[in-house]
């Protein structure tokens, strides 16, 4: 059998080990989103304070459970399939070193099931940042080191692909800023499971009695995995960004150096980002906190501020280069809403910058983390970047991968069209309503803050069980999109029809298929720029730079309430 | 003409970049260059910075200082836990473990303290309710916080950071008793600096 098969839709010639390897990070990732999505669904259950399903110790195992699937295993599964994606499918390249690729996946698998086993049978009962001297069974700390190594073969392998495919020249020139995006988030990958490495082989052997692990060192270190693992979300999503943007309407590139610069400030400086968990811990000192809780003095927030303006403006320019040229937002309301691919790269774009990006900047200043530090506002943060943005935006390019790679219609098309408008939405409510009852103190990571048999009674005032229970709604909401997007691609993938080998879903209606496929953004001519004529006083993405200066007022009002919200408080140094 | 992310760009990429892609690169930078700057400064200015007096200690040592502290200025008992009132400008220590902060403190307004905080077990975090000051406690290390309660009150310290089964019941308190003369508000004291106590390993740098 031919080792490659020809895309109907794309052209491309895509080597079928690599269609495997996609295949089968994406089902395992899914799973873990499963596992993951039950978790969340119990623990969310036990701090509506009007329900408290769980008892304490089951709920402190279900957020470790939680904690552990979303942030390490869908995520970091779903983005070895991206890696596969981003060298060998879209460099028309083979997969150099199949069996090494297998190896690694079984590794990756057999550490997940270590760290299953002993979170579900009790026997690891230390959340996901399992600070020493908390401690579980050493098959725990063994299965992440599995883990690590497997996705650190992924990460060697997706180099060697690059490798090849530029040796035997299977593209010209530089490779497509897709896969330059990929790349950044493989070597950002690299740096923080080697962290991962070098803080759990210790714990592992401290779990045993064979050595000492210092707790303000495991910190450290740790957060260079914990953290730094959610740059490489950030990464692959930008890259995902760029990727859904020319699939669902033809984005265009602005300026590659621009955003290729921007890339590589990532690889620079976003491992600096450990320090946001370190700002009021008593091991280090203010310029330490200062200098890296900036990573360089915001190089990587500029990073970000620059893809939120070329992501949008690629979007917004490639739509008037078709002739969507009306006013300033016309674009918008030319764009394709229907197709789940864009809906949720709009949603991901702006949960992200708007809630995610403006409270993760802000929390992590110094002085603000002190009145952010370990209260809700934390996970409420993390939940508007690694999953409003992050898993909204895998979401959405899990509608093209389902034909494209698994060569299956969508099953239940129509609620695929609405799942990332339900997830989105829901997503947005709890993330806020969190960071706001964050706000209030309310710690993060707590079993019931009505403290029912504890010594002293602290006692919210009434507004925070309000905003509690907007949180709770809000996160059902959510796990509703979370539950339609699991059903919805596990139905395609196993039981979803066929389409033909060379079966493109050109012109197509009435199918499983989005309206990327079935009816592609136009190839662009030379004329179409002379078409556009002469740009006006704000440039030629008007809408765009309308858009990033509204986001550019609302950080800045957060950042100086919070400011001023701190300057009220008892006076510390 | 221009291309998208998916296809290889033109073989010279390096080009001019557009005036307003330009513009936003430097305004953004801008912010940025704002950001960072607002942190030394409020080093400087600002009255709420986490440096401290930071240094390691033995968690043995750490508690039978806590014991010397809690017999020389104890007052009274609170819920089985004993209530100690040193007097102002004193050293504090509070003691972080599974499942207690122990002692309960009474301070004064408006005077300054330096509060100590320590784990002997597992990391532990210092939430004081409902004012939302957070400081993360790590076992072996002591972070002497100068503190200035600038309202009366009474005050709940939550354990934020996950330390076992008992987590959610480790609730500590701290009374602010008014005072009237010395409720004017004391000087700004900001972050690093001298301390002047003889018994405080003074280490306000970045000693890691």
């Amino acid at each position: 059998m031919n080792p490659f098969r020809s895309c109907p839709t794309t052209g491309l010639r895509v080597h079928r080990t690599a269609d495997r390897l996609i295949k089968a990070n994406a089902v395992v990732a899914t799973v873990a989103l499963l596992v993951g999505g039950i978790a969340a669904l119990l623990v969310l259950l036990t701090r509506w304070e009007a329900v408290l399903l769980l008892e304490a110790e089951m709920f402190y195992r279900m957020l470790t459970v939680h904690g552990m699937n979303m942030l390490i295993f869908f995520i970091i599964f779903f983005e070895m399939a991206v890696l596969y994606f981003a060298s060998a499918v879209l460099l028309n390249c083979r997969v150099p070193a199949p069996k090494t690729g297998w190896i690694a996946f079984v590794l990756m698998v057999v550490g997940t099931l270590m760290v299953e086993w002993t979170m579900w049978t009790g026997r690891a009962d230390v959340l996901f940042t399992s600070y020493v001297p908390l401690r579980a069974h050493p098959l725990f700390y063994l299965g992440v080191i599995l883990f690590a190594v497997g996705a650190l073969t992924v990460v060697g392998h997706f180099l060697a692909i690059l490798v090849v495919a530029r040796r035997e020249k299977a593209y010209e020139g530089s490779v497509p800023l897709v896969t330059y995006g990929a790349l950044t988030a493989a070597v950002i990958a690299a740096v923080t499971l080697l962290h991962g490495a070098i803080i759990y082989i210790p714990t592992f052997l401290w779990s045993m009695d064979l050595m000492n692990v210092d707790p303000q060192m495991y910190r450290l270190i740790w957060w260079g995995l914990g953290h730094s693992s959610q740059q490489i979300n950030v990464a692959a999503m930008v890259s995902i960004w760029y990727l859904l943007g020319a699939l669902t309407v033809g984005a265009v590139v602005l300026n590659e150096k621009v955003s290729r610069t921007a890339f590589v400030l990532y690889v620079l400086f976003i491992s600096m980002a450990s320090a946001h968990h370190l700002l009021v811990d008593p091991g280090m000192g203010p310029a330490w906190k200062v200098w890296n809780t900036s990573y360089f003095m915001y190089m990587a927030v500029l990073a970000s501020m620059i893809h939120g303006f070329t992501v949008p403006a690629g979007t917004e320019l490639g739509m008037r280069l078709r002739g969507a040229t009306q006013g300033l937002f016309g674009w918008l309301k030319r764009a394709p809403w229907g197709d789940p691919g864009f809906s949720s790269l709009v949603f991901s774009i702006v949960v992200f910058g708007f809630v995610g990006g403006i409270t993760g900047v802000t929390f992590g200043t110094e002085q603000i983390n002190i009145i952010a530090h370990n209260t809700l506002r934390i996970p409420g943060h993390f939940h508007a970047t690694v999953v409003s943005g992050t898993a909204m935006a895998f979401m959405g390019i899990t509608y093209y991968v389902i034909p494209l790679i698994f060569r299956r219609e969508i099953a239940f098309y129509r609620l695929a069209r609405i799942q990332p408008y339900i997830f989105a939405v829901g997503m947005l409510i709890f993330s806020m309503a969190m960071t706001f009852a964050g706000t209030f103190g309310v710690p993060r990571r707590h079993w019931d803050i009505g403290f029912s048999q504890a010594l002293f009674q602290p006692g919210f005032t009434p507004a925070v069980n309000l905003i509690i229970g907007v949180m709770a709604v809000g996160g059902l909401i959510a796990i509703v999109g979370g539950a339609i997007y699991i059903v919805v691609t596990v139905v395609s993938v196993f039981f979803g029809r066929r389409m033909a080998a060379d079966d493109s879903g050109l012109g197509a209606v009435g199918r499983g298929l989005p309206p990327g496929i079935t009816n592609p953004p136009r190839a662009l001519k030379p004329e179409d720029r002379e078409a556009l004529g002469p740009s006006g006083r704000l440039g030629p993405v008007p809408g765009t730079m309308v858009l990033v200066l509204i986001f550019l007022a609302a950080f800045i009002a957060y950042y100086f309430v919070n400011w001023k919200l701190l300057s009220f408080l008892w006076q510390v140094g | 003409m221009y291309r998208t992310g998916i296809e290889p760009p033109e073989r010279i990429w390096w080009k001019k970049v557009g005036r307003h892609e330009k513009v936003w690169v430097w305004i953004a930078f801008a912010w940025c260059m704002v950001l960072f700057a607002m942190m030394p400064l409020w080093h400087v200015r600002g009255g709420q910075n986490p440096s401290g007096i930071r240094h390691r200690v033995d968690p043995a040592d750490y508690q039978a200082r806590v014991l010397e502290f809690v017999q020389e200025y104890r007052v009274g008992t609170d819920n089985g836990l004993p209530v100690v009132e040193p007097p102002p400008g004193s050293h504090v220590y509070l003691q972080a473990s599974q499942f207690a902060w122990i002692p309960v403190v009474r301070l004064r307004q408006g005077a300054e303290y330096t509060l100590h905080l320590s784990s002997l077990d597992v990391n532990h975090g210092f939430g004081l309710h409902p004012l939302n000051i957070n400081f993360q406690v790590v076992p072996g290390y002591d972070y002497g916080l100068r503190v200035v309660p600038n309202e009366p009150g009474e005050f709940h310290i939550m354990c934020n950071e996950f330390c076992g089964i008992g987590h959610h019941l480790m609730i500590g308190k701290i009374v602010v008793v008014p005072d009237a003369e010395v409720a004017d508000g004391p000087e700004p004291d900001a972050g690093a600096g001298a301390d002047g106590t003889p018994n405080a390993a003074a280490n306000t740098g970045g000693d890691r």
